[in-house]
């Protein structure tokens, strides 16, 4: 590692913890993070002729508190000149006592996600300011990464500040009642960010590694903080088994590759490895989750050294297993997808009748898609050509649409 | 979710009674609800993309000849509607894409009476589902 890249990563740890001090200590959000860019850009003038400080931590924090005086004071002294008010005492103005402080970066960083992963915010908005506040991405790069304007991701930047302001949600640990549901909520804005890397809203190509990455090294914080949660653990592995298939799941001209077409040899070894022994020291934990459910079935995927090798009833064991505890329809179209491997094609046909009659899910394209897939496993073509053109006409997403259709196509060709 | 918002103008009456034959003040409102509708998406975070696209006088219609050279045909005066422009918007809901498109369809045209044009509403491509 290069001296300046050991300083950016070592920045990118710190800017959270630094974030939360300050936010902790004032309280405005918007201020203090204003506040920490400067500091992190008086970084760059100074530790190359000053030298990196003893204490990069308490130093950051003492500039940061600095400007945030700075600013205070100023704002105090025009109110004053403005109203005539009669001086106030700002304890908090002297930022010694900050800068001294050396517990709590941990749960500073812990508690900055819990803020900006609140319920209150859009899954938007909270992506946004995550990657900010607590990934320490650059507005620009968190437009570039989305495909919108930098100016329109300033403003959802601001506007989730702002909806944190109004809301009032407290920069703080939540209780022991409230702690499961609003880590819930942190792990979801996690699996968003990864899953928009990983697939990608850039429509012709396939991968935005940047967004996977960060979300694995945002979860691997939240993991080093909470090392005890094994729905953590699970989330974790989970993006670790996903992603490594990633050099294998496009062709070189983007083109989508399923499953059972891939390259295995391209995947990731260590990635698996690592993913695996994740979710089977969450699951003998316990605590069973729906992610650490997941985790384990992509860890059975990964393990299969060929598709034919897949373990189907160890899959469709584990999807029943998570159809019982949450009832989602996108898990009961996998789970009939298990099913059809497991005890052939008809019987997950039945499985897919039965959910026509799911508001949520019926005429959804993913519904058509595997409804032509198992169509064609059970030998009825045309039928199959017909669902695969249906889903290929409702796909948001131009990879799939070109599978989809090419899927429909081979089959015609076939039928002759 | 991203979705363009196209706006179509009658091509019938357009060099009798479009925009270009609107009092001064009409055209004004018009222009100034159209800043105000990008100025507000700005502010919402949902801005991507705007255009406003040059009359039809000037649309042309290519295609290749067998050559790979571009054969120009047009303008074409039976065409019923134009495209006069676009909007790409990054929204959370399609509910949201249709309300942005119903307040663009009103736009004051003569008179300050809404125009209530077509508005055509395309989602654009994105991501494939993680599991395929």
């Amino acid at each position: 590692m290069s001296a300046a890249s050991g300083i950016e990563h070592l920045l990118r740890e710190l800017a959270p913890q630094v974030l939360g001090a300050v936010v902790r200590r004032f309280g405005d959000f918007a201020a203090a993070e204003d506040a920490v860019q400067e500091a992190l850009l008086a970084v760059a003038t100074q530790w190359p002729l000053e030298g990196l400080p003893d204490n990069p931590r308490g130093w950051l924090i003492h500039v940061a508190a600095r400007r945030m005086t700075d600013a205070l004071r100023s704002d105090i002294a025009r109110r004053e000149r403005e109203a005539l008010l009669t001086r106030q005492e700002w304890p908090f103005l002297d930022p010694s006592a900050l800068e001294t402080e050396t517990e709590g970066g941990a749960d500073d960083t812990l508690a900055l996600l819990f803020m900006c992963c609140h319920p209150a915010l859009t899954p938007a908005s909270a992506i946004a300011l995550t990657l900010r506040a607590v990934g320490g991405l650059t507005t620009t790069e968190i437009a570039e990464a989305f495909l919108v304007p930098e100016a329109t991701m300033a403003k959802r930047i601001t506007r989730a500040k702002q909806s944190i302001k109004d809301s009032g949600v407290p920069f703080e640990m939540p209780g022991a009642g409230e702690r499961a549901e609003r880590l819930a909520s942190v792990l979801h804005v996690l699996y968003l960010v990864f899953n928009e890397g990983y697939t990608t809203s850039g429509g012709a190509e396939l991968h935005r590694a940047d967004l996977s990455n960060e979300a694995i090294r945002l979860t691997r914080a939240v993991r080093a903080l909470l090392p005890d949660d094994t729905e953590v653990a699970g989330l974790l592995a989970l993006m670790l088994l996903t992603d490594a298939r990633r050099p294998a799941r496009a062709g070189t001209d983007g083109e989508l590759i399923p499953l059972k077409e891939q390259d295995r040899s391209l995947w990731n070894r260590a990635a698996i490895v690592e993913g695996v022994a994740l979710v089977s020291a969450a699951l003998s934990k316990g605590t069973i989750g729906p992610y650490q459910l997941q985790a384990a079935i992509a860890a059975v995927h990964d393990e299969a050294a060929r598709a034919e090798d897949t373990d189907w009833p160890q899959i469709l064991a584990l999807y029943g297993l998570l159809l019982r505890m949450s009832d989602n329809p996108m898990v009961a179209l996998n789970h009939a997808i298990a099913t059809a491997m497991v005890e052939g094609p008809r019987a997950g046909l039945d499985r897919l009748d039965a959910l026509d009659a799911d508001g949520r899910i019926a005429g959804h394209r993913r519904l058509h898609a595997v409804r032509a897939h198992l169509l064609e496993l059970a030998g009825e073509a045309s039928a199959a050509i017909e669902h695969y053109l249906v889903a290929a006409g409702k796909t948001d997403s131009l990879p799939e649409r070109n599978y989809l259709m090419t899927q429909a196509a081979r089959l015609r060709e076939e039928r002759g | 979710m991203k979705y363009m918002l196209m706006m179509h103008a009658p091509k019938e009456g357009w060099t009798t009674a479009g925009i270009g034959t609107w009092p001064p003040k009409d055209i004004q409102a018009h222009i100034d609800f159209m800043m105000k509708l990008n100025g507000k998406l700005q502010e919402s975070g949902e801005f991507v993309r705007a255009e406003g696209l040059a009359g039809p006088e000037e649309a042309k219609s290519v295609r290749a000849r067998k050559d790979g050279t571009p054969d120009t045909d047009g303008p074409f005066a039976e065409s019923k509607e134009f495209l006069a422009g676009f909007w790409i918007v990054d929204v959370e809901s399609t509910k949201r894409a249709y309300e942005i498109a119903a307040i663009a369809s009103a736009a004051p045209g003569k008179g300050g009476v809404p125009l209530n044009m077509p508005i055509e509403v395309r989602q654009v491509m994105s991501a494939p589902c993680a599991d395929v």
